[in-house]
């Protein structure tokens, strides 16, 4: 294993500090890839008293390693950053390995923190771009994941996803002892927060289009039920309640709509639910199980999954009223897609050996595998398309894994005691 | 970062060492349960028989409330299990599903809750709808034999309750399961 690959792997493993009473995850980068770009992220100067609030430098660093496309090389071997972007020697960077650099300072004013920073081009000796954020003083590490997404899209043209959070259900306790949560937490695992706990289980966490709403499944009157909580009020209003399951609940690209998959007439089928009116419009009619729906990002297909055929694969139907059509042949079943914000490919977990993810690319009809564990299921893209955050095991224990839409880059998020599963990613 | 790098290196071995070793060892394993599971079953099943015939089954008077308690009696049985992504119901336990259709038959307040289970192999939602397949296998089958509707009320859990928690083919066939529930005894 040479140098840098050994850094990608080592790099990314982080011990998060966060909130007491909700699971703080431990993120470990299990494979990265040969040629990160080194990126050289400068300790960021702190212009008020005493200590920064964060190490905003390490934040960046540590969010730009765990994509697996970058490097972030280790304070100690990088020189004396500059003290103001003309100061900038590329010599000097490039000695030391980097291809791009990060210099920045922070100032306190007033309960915020003005974050002003600078990305370097080091082999073409320029500077990209010079940038001021302020964040409020008690959320510096938002500020922190804002500054990761424009460092990110300055050197790689691609959208950011660092802002984003993720939703999960975390489970701790046995028996009668056990306890529900669902949580959202930073994209990094950072500051969880539990939304709504249960001693009966919770499950199916799914974002609203603008990031301010989730809707879940609760058992909490001892059968599924959906309910939609605000995320920063808390408000829950509980949204389906028909005889039989109440399952699958996933938000429209408008917002306007939810589909779901209800068994109120026998067996499970899919509907929309419209959120002004309540009124329910059946989108399929088998007495086959069908479940799982997923929107195109343009609202006019909905992905789910049947077993019509005798076992769990995946349909798509174009709305309203079109005919479903099968697209997954690879696996025993299929299920769970998630569709990527392009709306060009499907990530679905694919049964045979084990549950393993898959992406089909709908276009060519190919499909890869992205994924070798035995129990991986539950995926959710990330809103710039990067990567998709999964549930898997480890020796019994229910982690958060994720993968990179190549296949190429593995991350898992582990909580020190407990289960977690489930997640899903919000919007930007 | 020397300690750091020391550990991602402990990790990724014992990450590869577990990868390398796991499967074989599982297969094995899966195999010496499965057989002794299915002995095991066979003999609860001539058991569950015998007891059923010596119960005098279909005989109207001989399941009081008593025998709900009773372990004896083919009611103290509240368990159905299933076969892997299969909600057929299997013939061993056919007779006590029987007791307890006759029993709501003849108890006609009595009400029993049907909780669907299921491994977690399968999707989550697809599970949730699995389970309610099972449970409602469970009730066909009552009220097939006497059992009214207004008595049987079909809920699923899906893979969310299992009762084992291994990975392990003995777990998992202790988690695909249909519960009943008496919510009223008579």
């Amino acid at each position: 294993m040479n140098r840098r690959s050994l850094q990608s792997w080592c790099l990314g493993v982080l011990l998060l500090v966060a909130g007491q009473a909700s699971a703080v995850l431990e993120v470990t980068v299990t494979e990265g890839i040969t040629g990160a770009i080194p990126v050289a992220v400068a300790p960021f100067v702190w212009e008020g008293a005493g200590s920064p609030p964060e190490d905003v430098a390490q934040i960046v660093g540590a969010n730009l390693a765990r994509t697996g496309r970058f490097d972030a090389l280790a304070r100690e071997r990088l020189p004396r950053a500059p003290d103001t972007p003309e100061g900038f020697l590329a010599e000097s960077w490039s000695s030391a390995g980097a291809e791009y650099l990060v210099i920045g300072r922070m100032r306190p004013q007033e309960g915020r923190v003005v974050i002003d920073f600078h990305v370097f081009d080091v082999l073409a000796n320029q500077r990209m771009g010079g940038f001021r954020i302020p964040a409020p003083a008690d959320q510096l590490r938002r500020g922190a994941h804002r500054v990761s997404d424009i460092v990110f899209e300055t050197i790689t043209g691609d959208r950011g996803a660092f802002s984003a959070r993720i939703a999960y259900v975390a489970v701790t306790g046995q028996g009668d002892d056990r306890r529900h949560a669902l949580e959202v937490a930073d994209s990094d695992g950072a500051n969880p927060r539990a939304m709504f706990r249960s001693n009966q289980p919770l499950m199916s966490p799914e974002w609203s289009p603008d990031g301010r709403d989730l809707v879940y499944v609760s058992f909490e009157n001892r059968r599924s039920e959906i309910f939609r909580q605000n995320v920063e009020t808390g408000a829950r209003t509980r949204l389906a309640s028909f005889p039989g399951i109440n399952s699958a609940p996933t938000w429209s690209p408008d917002g306007t709509r939810l589909a779901m998959s209800l068994s109120r007439d026998g067996s499970p089928n899919i509907y929309v639910m419209d959120l002004a009116t309540g009124a329910l419009t059946q989108i399929t009619r088998t007495n086959a199980i069908d479940t799982e729906p997923a929107w195109s990002p343009d609202g006019q297909t909905l992905y789910f999954t049947s077993d019509r055929s005798g076992s769990a694969q995946i349909y798509q139907m174009r709305l309203p009223g079109g005919t479903p059509q099968r697209l997954t042949y690879e696996g025993t079943s299929a299920g769970a897609a998630t569709v990527s914000p392009d709306g060009k490919s499907l990530v679905y977990v694919r049964g045979g050996d084990g549950l393993r993810l898959a992406r089909l690319d709908l276009e060519t009809r190919r499909e890869t595998l992205l994924t070798r564990g035995r129990f991986d299921k539950s995926p959710s893209f990330a809103p710039n398309g990067s990567m998709v955050i999964y549930s898997t095991t480890d020796r019994g224990r229910g982690i958060l894994g994720s993968v990179s839409r190549d296949g190429r880059v593995h991350q898992r998020f582990a909580p020190r005691t407990g289960d977690v599963r489930e997640p899903a990613w919000s919007p930007l | 970062m020397h300690a750091v790098i020391r550990w991602g290196f402990i990790l990724l071995l014992a990450a590869t060492l577990a990868a390398c070793a796991q499967p074989k060892r599982d297969a094995a394993e899966a195999e010496r349960r499965a057989a002794e599971a299915a002995a095991a079953e066979e003999a609860e099943r001539a058991r569950r028989e015998a007891e059923a015939r010596a119960q005098g089954l279909g005989m109207p008077g001989t399941l009081s409330v008593d025998s709900l308690d009773d372990p004896q009696s083919p009611l103290s049985g509240r368990l159905v299990y299933f076969e892997y992504d299969s909600d057929t119901i299997r013939p061993e336990f056919i007779p006590m599903l029987e007791a307890h259709s006759l029993y709501l038959s003849q108890n006609p307040n009595a009400r029993v809750r049907l909780e669907g289970h299921t491994d977690e192999r399968g999707t989550r939602e697809y599970n949730l709808a699995l389970g309610e397949r099972r449970a409602q296998a469970v009730r066909r089958v009552m009220n097939l034999n006497g059992a009214r509707d207004n008595q049987l009320e079909v809920i699923s859990f899906g893979e969310e309750m299992p009762v084992a928690f291994a990975q392990t083919e003995d777990a998992w066939a202790q988690n695909r399961r249909v519960e009943i529930v008496y919510e009223v005894r008579r």
